[in-house]
């Protein structure tokens, strides 16, 4: 025992992960690794992975440990002094049930992605990288879960999360862009997750939430959020030292790699743009504009990333640009999209206030008073006519992202984008040429793809009329879904306020 | 290029999840009012093939769209309809299918002088 304690980091560290690898002897080792070689990837030397978690693994245990500790005692406290009567508005909350039934989901998925990854990469150093990842994943869903049952309580939309993100039109968008990730292989699954979400996009994921929740009096989601973010930092490592390691191994890696760069960050853009809108429209104390954040954590640190890694051949991912024009426009876009399905969303939408759309004017000067607040005006004279505008049919989805078409053509914020493949005779729509090229790359993947309007119409999800569907979804009517005014959030929430004024005298 | 898969017969096991036949009876179409983008994408319908076009100006357009301001203002003899890209007159008493209409098809109609509230395309 002694003797082992004596040892420096980096020998334990190599006992931990060289030294619980071993040669098969039973088996051939394309058996033990029966994912390892069909997508194309070649690797020469897995000696050569630098993995960099070899540091900082002896303080790995304490620091979790330790962690937990804290996160738990603040939420104690949060359910104890009643801390959501300390959030700005009870519009807020609606931020969190798109977190909690949209992202906490993915931390799930992420855990099995990692762990199915963690058994088949041929390698033993990402291999143990990619099982502690797993674990950190699970321990992410287990702290969200937690903190946000407390928000369970006093508040609707939270309660069948799990059910609903199988189900929900709109969660089928972030659920598909996991299922697709993890039945790539596991080289895919890496680049998709491990680089493209975890390295290039998850500050635009995790500090616009954790900021919004800062700044708008949410503690308990500030805490599970930095419990993360010092694990978030570790996934980053991993996800660039993947990337080079894959680029460095074989020269006839790079083509598969910018590939998968180019798909990844496309379908992450698309997911993202429900960031987009909860930042723009969904705090009450706004952090900054959709459009600065991705300018900040996309255009100047994602810049000089791809600048860095031009000397493997890489180059930035394609349509970088287009998913920059379309800074201007995704959160008005996708924020039009719920308001007017917001009967059929777990959460409530609104118009924004005379004094929000002024701040939008400020942060969007090209585009919010040409295209969008004529429209949120239009639907304001139609609410106060006392014909709150729900849109009756169904959207046409885009095959590859799932969302509704409301996308407009790059440079023509006039027409919407519509584009077109051909796939053993049937037609397939997208709403971009980002998504049109996924498809393009894997006809057969996707046209497997589970659209929730088809779905409906096929008679699927619980019946023809669109309550029998929600109530498929465990929607509870008249609560869960509708504008904000009205439901009984606000009720709730606008009793409370008065109570505290009341006492206050 | 064949697909990158794990099983080499993957491309001919999977199951095309929206074939026609999946929707007893029905087509899938999608209509679009050009200008109009207050309506956020497309909206998609499962409708019998040999339906008349005119159940379409008759029923579904105005039941689904006859809420915006613009609308009652529409010349309908004026409207330019093109089908999956092709410009067509559209003849009320011939079905879907004898205007070319398939399943997954688009039907986008632009009203001309309308363009959305205030001009906007909203």
């Amino acid at each position: 025992m002694n003797a082992i304690g004596k040892l420096g980091l980096k020998q334990r560290y190599a006992l931990l992960t060289r030294g619980l690898d071993w040669e098969p002897s039973y088996q051939p080792r394309d058996k033990v690794f029966p994912y390892a070689a069909f997508e194309g990837i070649k690797v020469h030397d897995w000696s050569k992975w630098e993995d960099p978690f070899r540091l900082t693994m002896d303080a790995y245990w304490k620091f979790q440990a330790e962690k937990e500790r804290k996160l738990y005692a603040v939420l104690d406290s949060f359910a104890q002094n009643n801390g959501q009567l300390g959030l700005t508005d009870a519009r807020y909350v609606n931020a969190i049930k798109l977190f909690l039934t949209g992202v906490s989901p993915l931390e799930y998925q992420a855990h099995r992605g990692f762990a199915h990854t963690g058994r088949h990469l041929p390698g033993i150093g990402p291999r143990i990288a990619a099982q502690m990842q797993s674990l950190d994943e699970l321990r992410h869903v287990q702290t969200q879960v937690h903190t946000i049952s407390h928000y369970n309580k006093f508040f609707d939309g939270f309660h069948d999360w799990q059910h609903m993100h199988d189900r929900v039109w709109y969660l089928s968008v972030p659920k598909s862009f996991f299922d697709d990730a993890r039945t790539g292989g596991p080289f895919e699954f890496m680049i998709a997750i491990g680089f493209s979400f975890e390295y290039v996009l998850t500050n635009l994921l995790f500090v616009p939430f954790m900021s919004g929740a800062a700044y708008n009096g949410d503690l308990a989601t500030v805490t599970f959020g930095f419990s993360a973010q010092s694990d978030e930092s570790r996934h980053m490592t991993l996800g660039i030292e993947v990337i080079k390691f894959l680029l460095e191994q074989d020269p006839d890696n790079l083509p598969i790699v910018q590939k998968w760069v180019d798909k990844w960050f496309w379908r992450g853009h698309r997911v993202l743009g429900l960031v987009a809108m909860m930042m723009d429209y969904m705090l009450p104390r706004k952090i900054m504009s959709w459009r600065e954040a991705w300018d900040i954590y996309f255009t100047e640190a994602g810049g000089s990333l791809f600048e860095d890694l031009a000397r493997y051949g890489l180059r930035p991912p394609r349509y970088a640009d287009v998913a920059t024009a379309e800074a201007e426009h995704i959160s008005h876009q996708n924020w039009a999209i719920f308001y007017q399905y917001t009967h059929a969303a777990a959460f409530h939408t609104w118009l924004p206030s005379d004094e929000e759309m002024d701040w939008l004017s400020e942060k969007y000067p090209n585009t919010f008073d040409k295209y969008y607040r004529p429209r949120l005006e239009m639907w304001r004279e139609m609410e106060k006519e006392g014909k709150r505008f729900y849109n009756n049919g169904l959207p046409q989805l885009c095959t590859t992202c799932q969302i509704p078409m409301g996308y407009t053509e790059p440079g023509d914020p006039g027409t919407i984008c519509f584009r077109t493949s051909e796939f053993r005779g049937e037609t397939y729509h997208f709403c971009s040429d980002g998504c049109k090229d996924i498809f393009d790359d894997e006809p057969e993947k996707f046209a497997q793809s589970w659209l929730p309007v088809h779905q409906i119409f096929q008679g699927n999800c619980g019946g023809a009329s669109v309550e029998d569907v929600l109530r498929w979804y465990r929607m509870n009517l008249g609560a869960d879904n509708m504008d904000q005014a009205g439901s009984p959030d606000q009720r709730q929430w606008d009793a409370w306020m008065e109570a505290r004024r009341r006492v206050a005298g | 290029m064949p697909i990158v898969a794990l099983d080499p017969g993957y491309a001919e096991k999977i199951d095309v999840r929206d074939r026609e036949e999946n929707f007893h009876g029905n087509i899938v179409v999608y209509i679009h009012w050009e200008d109009h983008l207050s309506f956020c994408a497309a909206m998609a319908f499962p409708l019998p093939p040999d339906m008349p076009f005119g159940a379409l100006l008759q029923e579904i357009i105005p039941t689904y769209y006859g809420m915006h301001p613009d609308f009652p203002r529409i010349d309908w003899p004026a409207v330019r309809w093109t089908i999956d890209g092709r410009e067509v007159t559209p003849d009320p008493a011939a079905s879907l299918r004898d205007h070319g209409v398939h399943h997954k098809s688009l039907i986008r109609f632009r009203t001309p002088g309308l363009t959305g509230f205030r001009g906007s395309g909203s």
